[in-house]
């Protein structure tokens, strides 16, 4: 099945954009945004808006229709988990099947200083009526908090015998945390846990696809609460448990 | 604004009360304080009396004197630089350069005492005139442009890493009609135990604070001033490990606000609370000789707890921001205690519970600058939704009578503020203050109705949080989690090994100018 955005009739492929050029606000950098939203592809381009930002630069929103269609049977991408136990299921599961408290350490690690994304998943408290990990009675959650060095991470994972470790990551500026990332997996691959330890990545422009590229277990992005990463958690070790068997 | 009675109905006796709470829980702190001094005091004071500069590996110049001095820190590093001056016959710069080189200022053997005195007054009365000549700039300029001061003052935020992308952000935004901005520093900054030197071109998501970064900015925003007949403020942080080495950088290159709190090192960087505390004190010295406001961080309680139900943590914390800033000497008028428009969106009357907050703060702190701080936990990738939000924002904050208004950007959930996410925001802002310029003075609210009872509620539970730290004590109160349920011991954190009792001989001649310009102590 081929499709094409939405706007007010099938397959029409309206998109909206807004963007700012290095110009002064004048018909003439009018006309230059229409044409270069058309250099991107667009056709019947209207350009709705124009304000100047300063003396050199000038905010467009735009309009334009696209003939691009995708082919949406080709795309793929898998969930970290198909369907979603809530904190409940999630503790009986635990207690059925592993008769033991699950150990889980997070961070936001690195130079970040961040604490949202961890704390959200983890804090008793929780976000938006989710409770956190430490609120789970068969989960035993330790939140170190931001900057924590990487190898700090790994080193009180291995002391407390985690099963999985969380790591977020909320600044994305010049990709520091595709670096950071990379660097945690690489630390993670010396020390012999890849493979052991689950390896749990969170963040504003994180997915499971770029967490699994970049050799992690799993990733979770925006609207992410702690039974999806807990729910991960538990029936990857189940798998790897079963598997073992 | 100072309303004439509370629309709030909140009793008078209770704000005492909850005022006399603070004023004897930060006491003994006090005590803590007046009888320590940190190494990032010591080289503050040593750049106050002219250190700066940085060796070959980039070590700051005050950071190579504070480590010739170890121990001796607590007696005063500047004895021994003032005291290299005298003998050696150079001046603060040339000091330095040779510092730089490899010169130990601790190994030069004293002279008199007078003679070291006498150059230190010199070099503080010098220290004086800079610091007053910024602050009859400022006020002049205020003065000569005084029908442009919008209210609340409009505030953003610019954070490339670059301080030249920077200026070019913080021009537009002013040209725009920001009146203050502020260049977030990098990540992680606060928790160097040095302040870079130089102009810098690095950063993750902030630029670094340096003395010629100051200046950079200061000079690029006092060409938007003279163009667009408005001051333009300039804020940056004085927090983390080198509080008040920013606050000395930032007298000096007149910058107009810091972000300045008692405790948010503390609880947020885990920073030594013994280490923040003594630090905090001296740089708010610094902050009042300035006439600088400090903006202090009582937004970050609803990012960790909810805001409704710890509402009274923000009310607490501004409480006692008050009363270590009155230790330090400074009046109300340059306190912009914090707080924050944090209620999750989903809440019924969510909106109610942000303008009886906000309200409060105006009725409780009527002549403090208060600084109002955008949604930031509930923003999302809808970009549309947080528009919505932050317009809302801008309602409170002018119905209230904020101070210091600091912009929601629509994008705040996904990267550091695009050109024109913050025209959109000044946009919005601008058209629903103007909308609504006299709206505060038409409105009442119901006697007992939802709004007056949240404010009398939050008052009530304030009074019975700052009880509760009082029986503890400070120290232990942050050690058990009572702020922002983030538990901290004493002898825990980041900075402790820095922090030194003062010895009988202690001298800083910077902390007896201060003293004495502020009247404390008297």
């Amino acid at each position: 099945m081929f499709i094409k955005p939405y706007g007010d009739t099938s397959n029409d492929g309206a998109v909206q954009l807004s963007f700012t050029l290095p110009v002064k606000n004048c018909g003439r950098a009018k006309e230059a945004a229409r044409l270069y939203v058309q250099k991107l592809g667009f056709q019947k381009v209207d350009v709705v808006h124009a304000a100047p930002l300063s003396e050199e630069f000038t905010f467009f929103v735009a309009y334009g229709k696209t003939d691009v269609a995708l082919d949406y049977d080709k795309v793929e991408y898998a969930e970290a988990v198909d369907k979603y136990m809530s904190m409940d299921e999630v503790n009986d599961f635990i207690k059925t099947h592993f008769k033991r408290k699950i150990v889980i350490v997070g961070a936001c690690s690195g130079t970040d200083a961040h604490t949202v994304g961890i704390d959200a998943i983890m804090n008793m408290k929780g976000y938006n009526h989710h409770f956190g990990l430490e609120r789970y009675p068969m989960i035993e959650a330790l939140n170190m908090g931001s900057q924590v060095p990487n190898e700090r991470l790994l080193a009180k994972a291995r002391e407390l015998k985690a099963d999985a470790v969380l790591v977020s990551q909320i600044v994305t500026q010049k990709d520091v945390h595709i670096k950071n990332l990379t660097e945690l997996i690489e630390l993670a691959e010396a020390e012999k846990m890849r493979g052991k330890t689950l390896l749990v990545v969170g963040g504003p422009r994180v997915n499971n696809k770029l967490a699994k590229e970049l050799g992690y277990d799993a990733g979770f992005g925006p609207g992410t609460y702690a039974e999806h990463v807990a729910t991960f958690v538990v029936k990857k070790l189940h798998e790897r448990m079963i598997g073992k068997k | 604004m100072t309303p004439v009675k509370s629309k709030l109905g909140l009793s008078r006796a209770k704000i005492d009360k909850a005022r006399e709470l603070a004023a004897a829980v930060t006491a003994p702190v006090q005590q803590f304080i007046d009888r320590h001094t940190t190494v990032t005091i010591e080289r503050a004071t040593l750049r106050l009396l002219g250190a700066d500069g940085a060796n070959s590996d980039g070590v700051p110049v005050p950071n190579l004197i504070a480590q010739q001095c170890a121990e001796k820190l607590s007696g005063g590093a500047s004895l021994y630089y003032v005291n290299a001056l005298v003998k050696l016959g150079k001046t603060p710069a040339e000091l330095n350069k040779a510092v730089a080189g490899g010169l130990d200022l601790s190994q030069i053997e004293l002279t008199d005492r007078k003679a070291i005195q006498k150059k230190a007054d010199e070099l503080i009365k010098g220290l004086d005139g800079r610091i007053a000549g910024n602050v009859t700039h400022r006020n002049a300029k205020l003065r000569q442009y005084k029908d442009k001061v919008k209210s609340p003052l409009i505030y953003v935020i610019v954070a490339t890493g670059n301080i030249y992308e920077d200026v070019k952000q913080a021009q537009a935004a002013a040209l725009q009609g920001a009146d203050i901005i502020a260049v977030i520093r990098t990540t992680a900054q606060s928790l160097l135990d040095y302040v870079p030197y130089g102009a810098t071109t690095e950063g993750f998501g902030g630029t670094y604070a340096t003395q010629e970064n100051f200046r950079i900015m200061r000079a690029a925003l006092d060409e938007v001033v003279d163009k667009e007949g408005r001051y333009i403020r300039l804020v940056n942080y004085c927090s983390g490990l080198c509080m008040p080495e920013i606050a000395a950088m930032g007298a000096m290159e007149r910058l107009d606000m810091m972000l300045n709190d008692s405790m948010y090192g503390i609880l947020f960087r885990d920073i030594n609370m013994y280490r923040t505390f003594t630090d905090q004190y001296f740089s708010r010295m610094i902050n009042t000789a300035a006439d600088i406001i400090i903006n202090t961080g009582e937004d970050n309680y609803l990012t960790t707890s909810d805001a409704v139900e710890k509402a009274n943590t923000v009310l607490a914390s501004q409480l006692i921001n008050e009363q270590f800033a009155f230790k330090a000497g400074m009046p109300a008028r340059l306190m912009g205690l914090g707080h924050a428009f944090e209620i999750n969106p989903e809440l019924k009357n969510g909106f109610l519970y942000e303008y009886a907050q906000a309200l409060m703060a105006r009725e409780i702190f009527p002549e403090h600058p208060l600084k109002y701080m955008p949604p930031t936990k509930f923003m999302t990738g809808d970009v549309f939704k947080g528009y919505a939000m932050n317009t809302l924002f801008n309602f409170v904050s002018k119905a209230t009578g904020q101070g210091i208004h600091l912009l929601g950007m629509l994008t705040e959930a996904i990267h550091t503020p695009y050109l024109q996410d913050r025209h959109l925001a000044i946009e919005n802002a601008l058209y629903v203050h103007n909308a609504m310029e006299d709206f505060a003075g038409e409105i009442e609210f119901r006697k007992g109705g939802i709004m007056q009872k949240r404010a009398q509620l939050v008052l009530d539970e304030t009074i019975e949080l700052l009880g509760e730290v009082k029986r503890h004590g400070l120290f232990t109160a942050i050690e058990t989690g009572m702020f922002a349920e983030i538990k901290r011991p004493r002898d825990g954190g980041k900075g402790l090994d820095g922090v030194y009792e003062k010895s009988p001989e202690y001298w800083n001649p910077a902390e007896a100018y201060l003293k004495r310009k502020l009247k404390i102590g008297k």
